[in-house]
């Protein structure tokens, strides 16, 4: 197809320029400028009031990397991210197994369940920190008739738990509007043909749509596992703040925390650039499996 | 190998009939060719033999025992789709082999027949490949491989020449035909095209909105159409109608009469202009309109001089070769 593309050429310099600059200009102002900001601050630590910075070097990262509780938080992150992405992408795929066979009633299902994803990190967060309240919780008091003592505010486990339904719930819509579309663009008669060669449900899904959804699949998960890096900020703030004992303190939360908390600029900043680095590496391990495209 | 049986097999979506009530014995090995214009109900009764689609009413045997309820599965039944179907991401091999690794047939004879089937089909340099590397006649081939693996009882075909070009169909047509021989699997084969009905079916049955207006022999239902749809389905160019009144007969009949049976010559009975000629090479249509603009086609030998186009002529034909049919296109005997 490649040659076949319609080009279109100008002439001077200045008409494209002008057209790219608005791209150009939020891309320096929010992502090169703040990010320069962050790789220089990281070399420096200043004083509680702001008024002078020290420079040391890598010192900030060497720190890092030998605090205990900065390696304990990524244990977090993992265990946290792999979680979200689990528990989003695997109710997502089961809900759209059940879309892609509906023929009555499939819009309103879809429609329904595409509104969580309309509702904003913080306000789902808000939204689960009532439902699992630990005195005036409507789960928790229905988990309480049940001989269960629901205390996500002491009980690390629980908060982990909490933050992760909350974050996975908003993603499940995303995730299984990209499953459906995947299902639906495999050809019918190639089930068909599995079925009449003798494979029933679960053997035609784990051999044929299974491998034929892989590109949609890794996509999600590139992507899922990134929303479960940053986005994720606002459920851990209002749910948890990052507790109990820092339990559900994930990288992007100790950014905040140390930085704006914790007053020490120098280190939040060095942890900023660390997460572009991880990011960076998550980016480009995906263009390269997406070029590849899994099948196909 | 078995015997087909369909029993008054009846279909319906909801309220809407599209199948009503199609009835055949298939002999063990025989060549049947469902063939009709499309919407006619063809292709959703191959899928109710094929048990993807449920049988409303009626039944369906595969060598004499009862198959309504059954699964695809456990019919004995090979289906080769339109458009294929391979397994995209299997190699040649492995979307050959699919359906006997399912089954737990031994490895070895899983190769064994696979390679069988790759030598029958000329696909052995292509074992290895992905479907997508492959030309639209490979592709064909793979998806009859996958039939012929499992030894079915009866071969399926949904209209598996139409995305072909047309000079790979009539080659793809003799080999399907040469290899159903060789294997002897009774085969059921949609298709809305008349040539490859004419030409592959031992019998066809001619669809026309849900009904079979015909099944017999290709020959037989060419020279005898039972309604005026089959004579004007069957056969290309088409039969020409023919207003009775025109004639000086009954305002309640129509003549059928085929392109290849009417001649031109002064004298003749029927005037008619000559609109256009087409040179075929061995043979030349002549199409003309009569007086009430209905429009005739002659078939006639290109030895015979070309008919001067907008010119007036008249039409002959031997009385023994006109269908009379009623204004509901049903034949009337003669």
């Amino acid at each position: 197809m490649g040659h076949m593309e319609k080009r279109v050429t100008f002439k001077g310099i200045w008409l494209p320029l002008l057209l790219v600059l608005p791209q150009i200009l939020i891309t320096a102002i929010f992502f090169f400028y703040p990010a320069g900001q962050a790789i220089w601050q990281s070399l420096f630590i200043p004083d509680p009031f702001g008024l002078s910075m020290q420079w040391v070097g890598l010192g900030n990262f060497e720190y890092l990397l030998s605090d205990r509780y900065y390696r304990a938080s990524f244990v977090t992150t993992a265990v946290f991210s792999i979680l979200v992405t689990v528990v989003s992408m695997g109710v997502a795929l089961y809900l759209a197994i059940l879309a892609d066979r509906l023929i009555k009633g499939s819009g309103t299902y879809r429609t329904l369940l595409i509104w969580p994803y309309a509702v904003a990190p913080a306000v789902a967060g808000v939204l689960w920190l009532f439902m699992f309240n630990t005195r005036v919780g409507v789960v928790t008091w229905y988990l309480g008739l049940l001989g269960y003592d629901w205390n996500h505010v002491l009980n690390e486990g629980e908060a982990m738990g909490l933050v992760v339904v909350a974050s996975a719930w908003g993603r499940i819509s995303y995730n299984f509007l990209f499953f459906l579309a995947g299902l639906q663009a495999i050809p019918r008669s190639v089930i068909e043909a599995a079925a009449i060669d003798g494979a029933h449900f679960w053997t035609r899904f784990r051999t044929i749509v299974f491998p034929l959804l892989s590109p949609t699949t890794f996509f999600l998960l590139v992507v899922n596992i990134i929303y479960a890096f940053f986005e994720t900020f606002g459920v851990i703030h209002t749910i948890t703040s990052g507790g109990p004992q820092q339990a559900t303190t994930i990288l992007v939360y100790k950014v905040y925390s140390d930085g704006f908390v914790g007053q020490d600029l120098g280190s939040s900043a060095a942890q900023s650039v660390i997460l572009l680095v991880i990011v960076s590496l998550l980016t480009v391990i995906q263009f390269k499996y997406i070029e590849r495209r899994v099948h196909y | 190998m078995a015997t087909l049986t369909l029993n008054n097999v009846k279909k319906s979506f909801g309220k809407t009939d599209v199948i009503h009530g199609v009835s055949i014995d298939v002999d063990d090995g025989e060549f049947i060719v469902i063939v009709g214009p499309s919407g006619c109900g063809k292709s959703t009764l191959l899928r109710m033999v094929a048990g993807l689609e449920t049988i409303t009413d009626g039944e369906v045997q595969i060598g004499g025992r009862r198959v309504n309820e059954e699964e695809p599965m456990a019919r004995d039944i090979a289906m080769v789709f339109q458009n294929y179907a391979l397994y995209p991401h299997m190699s040649v091999f492995d979307n050959m082999a699919y359906g006997l690794k399912i089954a737990k047939v031994e490895k070895s004879e899983i190769a064994d027949r696979v390679a069988q089937a790759a030598k029958l089909l000329q696909l052995e340099p292509y074992l290895q490949r992905k479907p997508r590397e492959l030309s639209g006649g490979q592709r064909q081939r793979v998806a009859m491989g996958r039939a012929i693996v499992r030894k079915p009882a009866v071969f399926l075909f949904d209209e598996p020449l139409s995305n072909l070009d047309a000079k790979l169909r009539v080659q793809m047509r003799l080999e399907i035909r040469a290899l159903q021989r060789e294997l002897g699997v009774t085969s059921l084969y949609v298709t809305h095209d008349q040539v490859e009905a004419m030409t592959m079916a031992d019998r066809m049955i001619v669809m026309n909105g849900g009904v079979a207006d015909q099944i017999g022999k290709p020959l037989e239902v060419y020279a005898n159409p039972a309604t005026e749809f089959v004579a004007g389905f069957i056969g290309s160019p088409p039969t020409n109608f023919i207003p009775g009144t025109l004639l000086g007969r009954s305002s309640d009949i129509k003549i059928g009469i085929r392109p290849e049976h009417v001649t031109i010559s002064e004298n003749g009975s029927l005037k008619a202009r000559v609109t256009y000629c087409e040179a075929l090479g061995a043979e030349t249509l002549v199409h003309l309109i009569s007086a009430d603009r209905s429009k005739i086609t002659v078939r006639q030998d290109a030895v015979l001089p070309l008919p001067v186009e907008g010119a007036e002529v008249g039409l002959n034909w031997a009385q023994a070769n006109e269908m009379n049919f009623d204004q509901a296109g049903n034949r009337l005997a003669v």
